[in-house]
Formats: structure tokens, C-alpha cells, sequence
């Protein structure tokens, strides 16, 4: 099947590479561009393990086609840590017990991330909705649910402190 | 001593050792994206395989043309039973005595079952191909009940078995009959039952599930065809015996095969069996040339990778009119599917089922299970729990609360006046156990109280007055659930898989500088080994936790070990570390007396030094007696501090719990509210609070899961109807309820460090507590067994043949 020059923006890096037009987001990262942060646990968009943040929102990267994501801005969890060091979301699944087998955990973080952007004081209700895209099959969600929220107050105080 | 000089409580909070929450060294890179899984191993040249599989249940295969297949630019090979077959790899020998076909040897007994192997440059070449591999089949009977397959002349699933009588447990009665496991006195308990005062009578099924970790299986094979070696990365949750299996199917001497299980995403039981893709994709790296990578895909997955359950438990208990239980039976008829492929120890073919009399003092028991062959996957794994104690467990909780129902009595009531009493234990029950330790009584009562119960209870009649009064439509059901676990398989003397006794090890080296390297034989898929066991060395050694790395999963660095399921990783090389650990303080002992001049019995260990008796400011640290171990010649011992140890336990242990969980039930639309799940847990020694935790709310989920929705289900032609994560329930965050969590702590006697081993506890224990509530909330209207998984329409369901919806 004849190839198209995919361009995209992965984690402020310019980036170029050939993809067919049915290859599916997450292979082109994880094959073509050695991102294999985000994961794959159903290709059929039910498990949220391959979630990456496209254009400002959360997708599911094995239901996007190279094609359709054309010149595209994506984030993935290797994108989100900042240049001091870990992202506060990353710091509190460490410290609440979020992960156990991590498989996940980039996925569940990157839509987190997105999540308090979207809502940056998210009830624990909210959070169950809004992470409800993302399975995971170790924890129970009860600590991924609380680093949110820990999370999103952290970031709420430092806000406040920089104010 | 001065200010600098650390106080003796500052020196324990720096090993970070047992029983503190310490955070996870895992973490850093898990949380950034940095995990290594076996489907990110990229290797140069690495081709891709990929499965034909059977659409049909049962069909014998005329012909497989592979031309087209072949034809297509990129596809590099096309693999089927006759290109196996030469090299004596079209069938593999199972973990239970059968043996599996590898791909299609004639016919398909499964939906999914693997029919010819496709390589290619890239997984989408590969799944092209797979469309142009032309199938010729013939379609057959199909059973997928496995009482039909008893049935007199039932057609004749494993046609390659045709005329043996004698299975690898016995005698076969029929032609898809695999065996028939008895355990107890059968003509004792029969004679109790008939003679019993009350005898409670049910059929409990437990249902096709699965395990359906987040990451399937897979594996990249890499033979190096220059110096003959195999590396087979892959993920396994028994590493070592992959070796050893690897090396007795290829007849590559085992020193060329090296094994590594990287980053596993969880296992729960799937990630334990040898699948026809690890064969093929070795065969097919060994004919190319080049490494090839298979990983199956979900629906794969669901379809053809282990399965878990699947009992028919027919049970009788007997009683006084008080209550007294005087006797267990159990017939229980296990589905197997095409291939017996359960993952359990080789002498106990239904696992240790027999634990069945769970929690209570019962004089007399009998079980036998008849092992049954069906047009449905192989598998019949211990899904979270230690093979097949979660039936077990589910069962005699289902028939305690079916039991109390018969005598008009309170559940819990019934369960306490049974409970084996702490002074019985060590406790041998009467299907041959010994149960090492325990305090029923305690931890019932704590659990009941947090809880209130006698509130529960009374709130509930209220709500069932005011439900018949017609204004609630919502019932109120409160699960009890009180289960022993016995895991930590096991003393070699009885548990083997494949003749490997069921040892488990632990090597350490301890660096000049003091920090360490420990490696075992197990490897963790989420348990957080790299962080529990520094902790258990850190309290052995007196080297902080911090100081510590610890290494699994590849056979040749770590020292031979069976593997981690069946909460056997704390029990046996929890054990192995430990005692290694002791290895090393003892040599350190007598380095210590060489240094400060003084026999090795005036030292006494203070945390994370010998100090010498009577003189405390007269001491070294384990730090100093690491260095001296490499700078000086100590007379009489062997420069370095290194220590090895296999563990072979005495016992299994038997971590035990009470959990209770209280729904709402809408009996107009089904659905089932948990309003309060309390989960009380006793394994023993806590090693990491945290942690624990952690593996109680998961464990939890995958059994509200199980008890509430998930299920492998089959149509009668035996096509798969839950083969996707649409159908096949996961609860999701929404779904899932906050769990309070709560324990006891009553040691192992038998193990070095006392700890019990808690992963499979929650999952074990979760089932009947979820669905003892829901049989609880329709109690009073006649409900005594309604089979699980109880999702919405089951419920509605149960609700409109107890005739409440008007
Ligand atoms: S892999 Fe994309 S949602 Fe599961
Ligand atoms: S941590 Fe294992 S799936 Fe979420």
C-alpha cells in the first residue's frame, strides 16, 4: 500500500516519518517514532492504554489513522514530565499507590492531565467520569482516583502561591 | 556519640524495612512512560507473527492453501501442523498431563484455536496475509455443555485419545471424560448426610471467566544461529520453567536458551501456561534466522489464552438443628475445554479445590471432580487466586448462606458457631490439610462490628417493610463472606509443574561499599517485588531498602525459581530472601568478631550492626563489615559477602479474611449499588502496608468483575459471544466503589518472617461477598441460588421470576 508523509508534532519536536493511511496513531508511535510510552491493550478503543492528548484532547491513539492525523500537536506521558522533573500528577500516582503493573499508568496520566486542564477542581465524581475512558486492571481506581484529586489541589496551591 | 551520631529509631527509619509503607522504586519509570514490556523489544530485522484462527468449534480441516498468503510482498513464511510436524512441534504437552495442539492437526476443537502461523515484515503485512490463508473446513458437532459431552454416545471431541482408558489421572469413564480426582471419605460423609438432622442441597456455578491482564501475552524469539543461542523474551510469569519447557520441546540445550521476562503488565494467572504462539514464534525465528515478535490481540486473548473456572458444584451439607455442621459434599463436573491445560501443581488436577471446607470445623467431607472435555478453549488457569481455591472458596460461602436459609438462621451467626477456634490450630481437616494458622473468632467479630452489623440488619428489615409497603422499589442486601486462602505452593515432597519442585530462591551479593544486589526466581506483574523485597532484606541485613536492587526474570542472571501466581511469591521466596539474608548476617557475624577482637557469641545484632554485648559504643556496621569482607584476608572464611538460598517450604500458608459488602438493589431495572465494601485481611506479617492495600482494592475489582458481570459465554455453536472488552465486563472507575480495608496480623508459624502472601486474598474472598449480597437482598422472597455473573438483566430477572415486578 502506497505511503504518505506524515508530519506531526510529538512532544514540541517536529517529526517526520512514512506511514500507509490506514496505520493506526499508536504504531506510528510506538513503531515508526520508538514512542512506546503509551501501550496497547485492546486496539478497539475500550482499554485507554494508548490514550495520548491530539490538538488539546484526549484520543484514543489506536482509533486515529496515521491519515487523520496530519500536522497534528501530540503530547504524550514521555512529553509531560517538565525539564526540573516529574509532573506533579506523575509524583502523586507514586505517592498514593496509583500503579502496580504500570501498563496503565501512561495512558491513565496522560488523560488526567488533560482532565485538569479541562476542569482543574474536579469533584471525585468528576474524576471517576472523566477517567472512566481508562481501564485498569490492578489498582481498583480508589488511589489513581485520589493522586488525581491530590494532584489537582497541589497544582491548585502552587497557582495560588505564583499569584 | 555525637549530634550527627543517628539515634537507634533514625536508624530503622532509614532500611525502610518491613512493615513500612515505603513508596515504590518502581514507579519513576512506569509513571514516565519508561516501562519496558515485551511489545517494546525492537530488534533489527525483527519480523512479525500472526495467527489463522478457527471461526468454527469443531471442524475437521480439509485443507489449508497458502499460497496467496505467500505470494503477498513482505510475508516471509506461512507455518501450519505440517511444517510442525517434522519436528515433532505440531502438538506440545500441557502443564496437566494432556497434550494441546500446537496449530490444526486435521481439526479445530475451539473458536480461535490456531490453525497456521503467518510471518511478516510488519504486523499490518501480517494481517493481510492471515486473510489470504484459504481454510477448507467441515463442520462437526459441537458440545460446549459439559454434561451433554458425558452423555452416551456423544460425539468424540479428542479423536487422538480414541481407545485410552487410563488419562494422566486415571481412569477415563467416556471418551471426553479427562479425569475423575476424589478426595475424603465418600462413604463416611454420605452416611452423615443421610442420617443429618438438616441437609441443605444446591448446585453452585461458577462461571467461565477470564483473567484478562491490561497487556496480553506475547514474545519476541531470537535465535542467534552463530553461537546457537535462544533468547526468548516473553511474558512469563514462571520464567525459569519456560526455559526448561523450551529446552525439552526444541532439544536446544537449556545453557542456549536465555529467558526474560521484562516488564509484565499483569498476569493474574493468564501469563503462567506455554502458548502456541511462544512455539511458533520460536520455530519461526529458528527458520528465518531473524527474531520474531508475536503478541496477541485482545480479542485473541479472550478467545484462546486461558481461561479461568468454569465448575459445576453440586454440594450437600448436613447439620444439627442448631447449626452444627456435621458433613460436606461435593460433586463438582469441571469444564476443561478441548485440552486439559490447567495450570496446576501435576498431582492435583483440580488444583487445591479441596479446601472447600474453607473456615469451619467439619468432622467429615468428600469431593470429586470430574475433569470434562468440550469445544471450548483450553485453559482453566488460576485466575488471581491459587488454583482453583476461589471455587473453593465461592462454594462453601454460597453453601454456609444457602445452609443458614434452610435453618432460619443468621449467616454470621451460623459462620461463627463453625469457625475452626484458635486453639485448634495447627488444624487438620478432613480433606487432608493442615492449616498453620488462625483466629476466625477475632477477626469475624472486628469485621462485624466496624461494619455494625446488627444496624445492617436492622435497617434492612425496614427496608423491606417499606419495599412491601410499596414505597421503595430499592432491596437491601448485606454479602457476608469469610474465607481461608492456602497458597505459597508448595513443599516439594507434593507440588511439581512439569517435575520442578515448587522451590522458590533467592541470591544475594553484597557490594564493597555496602548496597546490594538481591535476584530471585519469581517476577513480579504489578506486586511491586523490587520495593517488598529490598524491604525484608533491609530488615534481615541492616542495608537500607534504598541501598538494595533487586532482579527478576531473566534465567540467566537469577537464580531457578517457579515463578509468581498462587500468592506464592511472599510465601516461598519471601522465605528464600530472608534466609539468604540470615546467611549473610551470619558471615557477617564472624567478620564482625575478627574486627573488634572478640568471640562471634559476645555480638549481638542491633539493627543494622553487631554491637558487642555489655559495650555499645563497640560495634561495626554492616557497611564497614562489607568493605572489610573484600580488603581484608579474614582467617578461616572466604573473601566477599554473597549468599544464596532455595527455599523448599514445610507448609503451605493459609491467609484468611472477612469482607462484608452492603448494596442497594433496583428490582425494577437490575442494577446493584454498592453502598460500603469492608474488607478485612490477615496474611500474616504486613510487609508494606501500602502495597497491601493496593493488591486488596485490586483484587476487589477483578471480583466485583467476576461476581457482577464478567464472563466467558458461548452460544451453542460455540462461537465466543464476550471476545471484546465491549462484552467482556471490566468495571471501570465509574463503576467501582471506594473499599474500606482492615486486617489482623496473625503470623505464619512455619515461615522464616511470618507473612502469608495476600494478592489472590481479595479476589478470592470478593466473590461470595458480592454475590452473597445479592442472594441476600431477595432472601425473604424464596431466592436460594441464582448464578453469577448477576448483572443487570440476570438481576431483573431474578427479581421477576420471584414474581416483584407486580
Ligand atoms: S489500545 Fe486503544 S483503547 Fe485500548
Ligand atoms: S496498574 Fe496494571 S493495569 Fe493499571
Amino acid at each position: 500500500m502506497s505511503k504518505m508523509h506524515l508530519k506531526l508534532k510529538v512532544n514540541g519536536q517536529e517529526v517526520e516519518t512514512l506511514a500507509e493511511p490506514r496505520e493506526l496513531l499508536i504504531h506510528v508511535l510506538r513503531e515508526k517514532l520508538d514512542i512506546t510510552g503509551p501501550h496497547i491493550g485492546c486496539e478497539t478503543s475500550h482499554c485507554g492504554a494508548c490514550t495520548v492528548d491530539m490538538d488539546g484532547k484526549s484520543v484514543k491513539s489506536c482509533t486515529v489513522f496515521a491519515a487523520q492525523a496530519q500536522g497534528a500537536q501530540i503530547t504524550t506521558i514521555e512529553g509531560i514530565a517538565n525539564p526540573e522533573g516529574m509532573h506533579v500528577l506523575q509524583e502523586m500516582f507514586r505517592e498514593h499507590h496509583g500503579l502496580q503493573c504500570g501498563f496503565c499508568t501512561p495512558g491513565m496520566i496522560t488523560r488526567a492531565w488533560r482532565l485538569l486542564q479541562e476542569n482543574p477542581n474536579p469533584t471525585e465524581e468528576e474524576v471517576r467520569f472523566g477517567m472512566s475512558g481508562n481501564l485498569c486492571r490492578c489498582t481498583g481506581y480508589q488511589n489513581i482516583v485520589k493522586a488525581v484529586l491530590a494532584a489537582a489541589s497541589e497544582m491548585n496551591s502552587a497557582k495560588e502561591a505564583a499569584e | 556519640m555525637n549530634e550527627m551520631t543517628p539515634t537507634r529509631e533514625e536508624r530503622v527509619a532509614n532500611l525502610k524495612g518491613m512493615g513500612c509503607a515505603r513508596k515504590r522504586v518502581e514507579d519513576a519509570r512506569f509513571t514516565q512512560g519508561k516501562g519496558n514490556y515485551v511489545d517494546d523489544v525492537k530488534l533489527p530485522g525483527m519480523l512479525f507473527g500472526d495467527f489463522v484462527r478457527s471461526p468454527h468449534a469443531h471442524a475437521r480441516v480439509k485443507s489449508i492453501n497458502t499460497e496467496a498468503a505467500l505470494a503477498l510482498p513482505g510475508v516471509v513464511a506461512v507455518l501450519t501442523a505440517k511444517d510442525l510436524e517434522p519436528l515433532g512441534l505440531h502438538w506440545m504437552p500441557t502443564l496437566a498431563g494432556d497434550k494441546q495442539m500446537v496449530l490444526a492437526d486435521g481439526k479445530v476443537l475451539f473458536q480461535g484455536q490456531e490453525v497456521a502461523y503467518v510471518v511478516a515484515e510488519d504486523r499490518y503485512i501480517a494481517a493481510d496475509a492471515i486473510e489470504l490463508v484459504e481454510v477448507e473446513y467441515e463442520d462437526l458437532p459441537v458440545i460446549t455443555d459439559p454434561f451433554k459431552a458425558l452423555e452416551e454416545g456423544a460425539t468424540v471431541l479428542r479423536e487422538d485419545l480414541e481407545g485410552q482408558t487410563e488419562g494422566a489421572h486415571g481412569p477415563r469413564r467416556h471418551p471426553n471424560h479427562i479425569f475423575l480426582w476424589e478426595q475424603g471419605d465418600k462413604a463416611a460423609t454420605e452416611e452423615v448426610i443421610a442420617g443429618a438432622e438438616v441437609v441443605a442441597e444446591e448446585m453452585i456455578y461458577y462461571h467461565r471467566t477470564h483473567p484478562c491482564p491490561l497487556e496480553t501475552c506475547g514474545c519476541v524469539a531470537s535465535m542467534d544461529k552463530i553461537n546457537g543461542k535462544l533468547t526468548l523474551w516473553g511474558t512469563f510469569q514462571a520464567p525459569h520453567v519456560v526455559r526448561t519447557v523450551a529446552s525439552l520441546l526444541s532439544g536446544i540445550a537449556e545453557h542456549n536458551i536465555r529467558v526474560i521476562s521484562p516488564d509484565i503488565g499483569g498476569g493474574f494467572g493468564n501469563k503462567v501456561g506455554v502458548y502456541p504462539g511462544y512455539v511458533c514464534s520460536i520455530v519461526a525465528s529458528i527458520v528465518t534466522g531473524k527474531p520474531v515478535k508475536w503478541v496477541e490481540d485482545r480479542m485473541e486473548n479472550l478467545m484462546a489464552t486461558a481461561f479461568a473456572r468454569d465448575y459445576w458444584m453440586q454440594g450437600k451439607i448436613a447439620a444439627t438443628k442448631e447449626g452444627k455442621i456435621t458433613g460436606l459434599w461435593c460433586h463438582t463436573t469441571a469444564d476443561h475445554g478441548a485440552f486439559d491445560a490447567c495450570a496446576d501443581p501435576t498431582k492435583f488436577p483440580a488444583g487445591f479445590f479441596h479446601i472447600c471446607t474453607g473456615s469451619y470445623d467439619i468432622p467429615v467431607a468428600w469431593v470429586g471432580v470430574d475433569g470434562v472435555y468440550t469445544n471450548k478453549a483450553p485453559g482453566g488457569v488460576a485466575y488471581r487466586c491459587s488454583f482453583r481455591v476461589t471455587e473453593a472458596a465461592y462454594f462453601i460461602e454460597r453453601m454456609i448462606e444457602v445452609l443458614a436459609l434452610r435453618l432460619g438462621m443468621d449467616a454470621a451467626e451460623l459462620r461463627r458457631i463453625n469457625f475452626i477456634r484458635k486453639d485448634q490450630f495447627p488444624y487438620h481437616s478432613a480433606l487432608g490439610w493442615e492449616y498453620d494458622s488462625g483466629d476466625y473468632h477475632t477477626a469475624w467479630d472486628k469485621a462485624l462490628k466496624a461494619v455494625d452489623y446488627e444496624g445492617l440488619r436492622r435497617e434492612q428489615a425496614e427496608r423491606l417493610e417499606a419495599f412491601k409497603r410499596g414505597e421503595t422499589r430499592k432491596l437491601m442486601g448485606i454479602g457476608l463472606s469469610f474465607f481461608t486462602e492456602i497458597v505459597g505452593a508448595g513443599p516439594v515432597k507434593n507440588c511439581d509443574i512439569l517435575g520442578m519442585g515448587m522451590f522458590d530462591s533467592c541470591e544475594i551479593r553484597i557490594h564493597p561499599t555496602g548496597s546490594a544486589i538481591a535476584r530471585l526466581g519469581t517476577i513480579s506483574q504489578g506486586q511491586g517485588h523490587a520495593t517488598t523485597f529490598a524491604q525484608i532484606l533491609a530488615s534481615e541485613t541492616g542495608i537500607p531498602a534504598d541501598m538494595i536492587t533487586i532482579e527478576e526474570g531473566d534465567t540467566d542472571t537469577a537464580p531457578y525459581g517457579l515463578g509468581t501466581y498462587g500468592s506464592r511469591s511472599t510465601p516461598v521466596a519471601g522465605a528464600a530472601t530472608a534466609l539468604a539474608g540470615r546467611k549473610i548476617r551470619a558471615k557477617a557475624q564472624m567478620i564482625a568478631a575478627y574486627l573488634l577482637e572478640v568471640h562471634d557469641n559476645d555480638l549481638e545484632w542491633d539493627v543494622d550492626r553487631f554491637v558487642v554485648k555489655g559495650a555499645p559504643e563497640r560495634f561495626k556496621t554492616m557497611a564497614e563489615i562489607a568493605y572489610a569482607s573484600y580488603n581484608q584476608a579474614i582467617p578461616g572464611l572466604e573473601p566477599g559477602l554473597e549468599a544464596v538460598s532455595y527455599y523448599d517450604p514445610p507448609n503451605m500458608t493459609y491467609p484468611f479474611g472477612a469482607y462484608i459488602c452492603v448494596m442497594d438493589i433496583d428490582v425494577d431495572t437490575g442494577e446493584a449499588a454498592i453502598r460500603q465494601f469492608y474488607a478485612l485481611d490477615d496474611c500474616g506479617t504486613r510487609i508494606n502496608p501500602m502495597v497491601i492495600e493496593g493488591q486488596v482494592h485490586g483484587g476487589l475489582t477483578e471480583a466485583l468483575a467476576i461476581a457482577m458481570g464478567q464472563e466467558i459465554a458461548y452460544d451453542e455453536m460455540g462461537n465466543v459471544k464476550t471476545a471484546t472488552l465491549m462484552d467482556f465486563f471490566i468495571p471501570t472507575a465509574w463503576e467501582t466503589p471506594n473499599y474500606t480495608t482492615d486486617w489482623t496480623e496473625t503470623p505464619s508459624p512455619h515461615h522464616p518472617i511470618g507473612a502469608k502472601g495476600v494478592g489472590e486474598s481479595p479476589n478470592v474472598g470478593g466473590v461470595p461477598a458480592f454475590s452473597n449480597a445479592v442472594h441476600d437482598a431477595f432472601r425473604t422472597f424464596g431466592l436460594t441460588q441464582a448464578h453469577m455473573p448477576h448483572d443487570h438483566w440476570r438481576i431483573w430477572k431474578v427479581a421477576s421470576d420471584l414474581g416483584l415486578h407486580g
